[in-house]
Parts: C-alpha cells; structure tokens; sequence
C-alpha cells in the first residue's frame, strides 16, 4: 500500500532540515504573533493573580470552570503522542516514521499547557506545594496522599518526565546529523553537547532501536494510567451525578485517544503546508491514520453511549435532571448538538470514503471539528455537573467564563503552536535517521509481473539465521 | 603507547563488509574496528560481532528503586500525620497503591534512560577518526590501535577500495 520513492540520505538531509538550518518566511510572524498571545494569557493570569480568583466566573456552586476543562482537554491531547508513537513501533508499523516525533514532541508541549490550568485555577499557583510535597516539617501539615489531587500530580509527572526522555533519546541520532551540518561554529558547538558523541556503531543503533520499543512499552502503561487518574478526579467525587462513574476511567482514555490522534493528524496536514514536507508525508500516511480514527471514534462513541445508558438506566432522579441540562437547555443544548456532530456525525462518515482519507485538506479540517467537539466535552462534564441544581436553593448558580479565563485558554493554544514551533527550529520533526533505515530496508522486489517495495524487519539476530539456513 | 585511529569511508555496504574482513585477516581483533554508519543497518550486516548488553536489567532495578521511594512516601507521609477519617485504616492501600505505581514507572524510565546511554558508551568526549560524510550516507570503519600499527590498518581499509583519503584522529 505503500507509496515508493527512495531518496539519497543527503537528499533526506537537506529535505528534512530546512526548517532548522533556514528560516522560513512564515516563521518569524507566526512566531511573533503567537507570542503576544501567550503574553496576553500570562498578563491575564498575573491580572487574575493580583486581583483574585473574583475576576473569573467561577463562583458556588461552579468552582471548576473552562480552566479544568481544558486541563482534561490538554491531558487528551497528550495522550496521542505515545499513543502513537508506542503503538506502532510496538507493531513495527512501517508508516509511523514520518510521524512519531512530532507527536511526541506533541505530547509533551501539551502535558506542559495542561499544567498550566489547573495552577493558575488554584489562583496562588505557589500554593501547590502544600497539596504535593511533604515538606513542611514544623507545622506537622502533610500532604492528603487519598486525594486525587496528589494522584494528578505524580501521574502527569512521571507522564511528562517519561515523554520528555523518550523525545531525547531518540533525538540523539539526529543532533548528530546536525552537528555534522550545522555551519556556525557555536551552533555546531551546542548540537556536540547535545549529541553526547554519537557516532552511529552499531552498539548505539542497536540500543536505538531496542530504546524506541522498550520505552514505548513502558510508557503505555504510564499513559493509560495518566488518564485514569484524571478521570478519578471526577469520578471518586460522591457528591456529583454525572461525575461519579464506573465507566470514567475508560471513557476517557479512549476520548483522549480520539482527540490525541486527531491532533496529529492535523500536525501532519501542517507539517505538509508550513515545510513542504509531502515527499515524506504522503496520502498514505494519511489514510492509514484515518482508518485508525474510525475504529478510535467508534470505540469512543460507544464509551460516551454506555456512559449515558448507565445514568439513565438508574432512573434516578438527580441524574436524569442532569442529563436533562446537559442535553436540552440553554445553553448546554446546543454546546452538545455541536458536541455530538463536529466529534462523530460529521467526521466519521466522511472518513469511510477514500477520498476524504487521502486529503491533507479534509483531514485536517475533520480533525479540526473533532477537537472542537472533543474540548466541549470535557466542557460538558465539568460545567453542568456543578451547575445542576440540589436541595439547597442557595446553592443554584450558573458559569460563564471571564475574559481573563478565556484569554488563559487561549494561552494554551497559543502555547503549544509556539513550543512546537521554537522545537522545528531548533531539531527536526520528522525523525532523519528513522526515514533512512525505512529507505535502508526498503528493498524492491519481483512479484509476478510486478515490482514493489518489500521492507526488510529487524526480527532475530542474523546468527539465528546463519544456524537454520 | 599512545593509541591512534584510522577511518575508511565507504559507499557500497559490500566495501565496508570487505573492510571488516581485511581487518581480520591482518591480525585486528573485534573491539579494535567498527562500523560508522548514519542509520541502522540490519545486525550484522558488515560481518560485525552482535553487540551484547545488559539493557533490560536497568528498568527492574529503577523500578524497585521507584517503588520503594513512593512507599517510603506515601507510608510515611500517613503515619506522620496519623488522621483516621471513617474509622478506616491510617494506611490507605488503594491511594497508596497509584503513587506506588507511578513512582515505580517513573523509576524504570529514568534508569531505562540512563541504561540506554551507559550502554551505548556515552557521553564521548573524544570522536576520534570521524567524519561528517557518515551522516550522509557513507559508511565508516574506524579502527583504533597502536601507532606502530595504524599503517597495517590503513592498506587493509584501502584494499577494501576507500571512498578519498583514510581520515585519521587520536583516541
């Protein structure tokens, strides 16, 4: 199924390192731009920091507002990287080559805006170290270890210290293409460092390849594990119907998957458009990651379906009020009619046809939809759960977010495009060395009356063939 | 005596496989040459001894490690301040039991990390003989051995039919 072309590892070289070794013209604006906005958001949060949590929306009975969605929102996100990236080098998946790193380095801009939320929610982000770290020896105040507030934390962390290690280790090989390439000495000096003496023996290239699969075998367990955890910030919450649920801890993972993958996808369609990048992402990658989505969204909409079937089927009372707001009033209503239709009804569909699959255009503006309804959702967890009213009439109250939420929000956005974008200046997004061992196995062999591209894999060591043939 | 290294760069894979061999057959024993090449390769494509290591070792040891800590942790974080709430035990295995795992996954990883480049002998502060060619495609065979020796080592790498001059580097 594979589309063939093989190209010289110099021709691989200056392809894939353009974006660092020149400047596009694009970049410096882009660049610019996304900086105000990230200015803007971290004025608006040291605003919100001088004047209180009082300038945001949040009040009884809705003490989590958009901050907290989009935490979920960004922990989903995060979570297709090493899906991605763990999954098919797992299966040895030859069309995950082009797109691991990106969505690794994905995964780790997005766990690092998915921290910035929940810290600027608490309003004195310094405060943090009192629900985390067992420090404060004199006043005999410890941390509450039964809180999934001190689950969060460890979860997301050992996540991002393992993602950012992950991204490293498999960078080597290429800092020392670009320490090869680099023309300014000080430029060359910093890729030296950074390379720490890679040479390519054979010693390193095994340990390369052992270190892809060993990692990603022990870092699906930490992202499935991540996801839960933050499902259970909800779910182990008594008191609030629509949170507490069995089903959370799944649900989520696969929501975060749906949202995760789409996410690359749309890096992908990006990567093609900003750095020309089509000889290496091609219609295939595309179809292949469509075809992944179909089975992830379906999966999802039968998660989010069994979710709802095992509220209503209660019949209880409080619950079904719940799902009442969520799906019928003002203004939670129409937020879950484009929940439904931009995450499922519009974009599956259209995946099923192959034309669709091999667009980058229409890939990238289905998986766009699928994010907006996806970041909605979490929306629609966190605001109607506490939104819906109880016993106590005091207690009824609505949310709607500030501009100093919303500019935080978008803070986050702007974030990630700019991390991404300051990482492909710096280090190639497309893994060089990954590529060239694809070219290096690609092999063309006769089948008949036809020739096509036959992939040499790296299964047991050549002595074991030696000894059987 | 000091030791010097010698590089022969390569195009064809067969060249560099025929390099190794001349290696052999001029007295170089396994740990005096290697291949440089700027992407795996399939093992033991050039003829070269498979490399052994003790890799999988290094995420059991953090993951003992790991675990440990974020029991020492949790376990003493609750003791320290014993509060019973619901007259359920002081320690709670369950909320125990996610920090426990976590600390454990952290703890594997970051050996896993380290393991990876203690095992591939680095960081290198001395390259060598090297060339910016093998990120290129070309493929290098250093060997690095006694002074007195390197002209023996630099006819066996010519034979093989070199790819421009034979670079050379102290160790």
């Amino acid at each position: 199924m594979q589309e063939h072309t093989q190209l010289s590892h110099k021709q691989i070289n200056e392809d894939l390192l353009k974006g660092v070794l020149t400047v596009p013209k694009w970049w410096l604006p882009a660049v610019a731009f996304l900086s105000l906005v990230v200015l803007t958001g971290l004025g608006a949060f040291f605003y919100m920091v001088y004047h209180g949590l009082g300038v945001t929306g949040l009040n009884r009975p809705v003490m989590w507002g958009i901050f907290i969605a989009n935490f979920v929102f960004w922990i989903g996100i995060s979570h297709a990287g090493i899906m991605i990236s763990a999954i098919l080098r797992l299966t040895q998946a030859e069309w995950r080559r082009p797109i691991t790193r990106a969505a690794e380095v994905m995964t780790v801009f997005s766990l690092i805006a998915a921290l910035h939320t929940p810290l600027m929610h608490v309003g004195r982000p310094w405060r943090v170290l009192y629900w985390i770290f067992p420090y404060d020896f004199s006043r005999g105040i410890w941390p509450n270890i039964r809180s999934p507030f001190v689950w969060d934390p460890s979860a997301v962390g050992t996540y991002l210290i393992a993602s950012s290690l992950f991204v490293f280790v498999c960078l080597l090989p290429d800092i020392a293409i670009l320490r090869d390439r680099a023309k300014k000495p000080i430029v060359k000096k910093i890729y030296a460092q950074m390379a720490l003496g890679f040479r390519g023996t054979p010693r390193q290239w095994k340990l390369q390849i052992i270190a892809g699969i060993l990692l990603s075998a022990l870092v699906l367990p930490v992202f499935v594990s991540v996801h839960s955890i933050v499902s259970w910030d909800f779910a182990v919450l008594i008191g609030v119907e629509g949170w507490h649920s069995t089903i959370f801890a799944p649900y989520f993972i696969i929501g975060a998957i749906h949202s995760g993958v789409s996410a690359v996808a749309m890096l992908m369609a990006l990567s093609v458009w900003l750095y020309g990048l089509d000889k290496y992402i091609k219609p295939d990658h595309f179809d292949a990651i469509a075809r992944l989505l179909i089975i992830v969204a379906t999966t999802w909409f039968f998660f989010f379906f069994l979710e709802w079937v095992y509220a209503l089927y209660t019949l209880e009372s409080p619950e079904i009020a719940l799902r009442e707001l969520q799906a019928f009033q003002w203004p939670y209503g129409p937020l879950f009619a484009i929940f439904i239709i931009t995450s499922f009804v519009i974009p599956v569909p259209m995946w099923l046809f192959k034309r669709v699959r091999r667009s980058a255009v229409l890939m990238f503006w289905t998986t766009i939809l699928v994010n907006i309804g996806m970041w909605l959702e979490r929306f629609l967890i966190v605001i109607p759960g506490l939104v819906r009213r109880t016993h106590m009439t005091f207690d009824w109250g609505t949310y709607h977010p500030s501009i100093v939420e919303i500019l935080v929000v978008v803070e986050t956005f702007a974030f990630v495009c700019l991390g991404m974008l300051l990482f492909a200046k710096v280090l190639p997004l497309i893994p060089l060395f990954d590529i060239k061992e694809g070219m290096v196995n690609r092999r063309l062999i006769k089948v008949g009356r036809r020739v096509i591209p036959a992939t040499i894999r790296e299964g047991l060591p050549h002595h074991y063939y030696e000894k059987k043939h | 005596m000091a030791k010097r290294s010698v590089l022969g760069l390569y195009t064809e894979e067969d060249s560099a496989a025929d390099a190794l061999d001349n290696l052999r057959e001029a007295g170089f024993e396994e740990g005096e040459y290697e291949i440089l090449t700027g992407v795996p390769y399939p093992e033991g494509t050039f003829g070269e001894a498979e490399p052994e290591h003790k890799l999988y070792r290094w995420p059991l040891i953090g993951a003992a490690c790991g675990f440990t800590i974020a029991l020492l942790i949790t376990a003493g974080t609750e003791l320290a301040y014993p509060l019973i709430t619901g007259g359920k035990p002081i320690l709670s295995i369950p909320a125990m039991a996610i920090i426990m795992y976590e600390g454990s996954m952290l703890g594997a990883i970051i050996f896993t990390i380290i393991g990876i480049i203690f095992e591939s002998r680095l960081p290198r502060i001395f390259m060598g003989a090297y060339s910016e060619k093998i990120t290129e495609g070309h493929i290098g065979v250093t060997v690095t051995t006694d002074e007195t020796r390197t002209d023996v080592a630099e006819t066996a790498l010519n034979k093989a039919g070199t790819d421009g001059e034979i670079i050379r580097g102290w160790k």
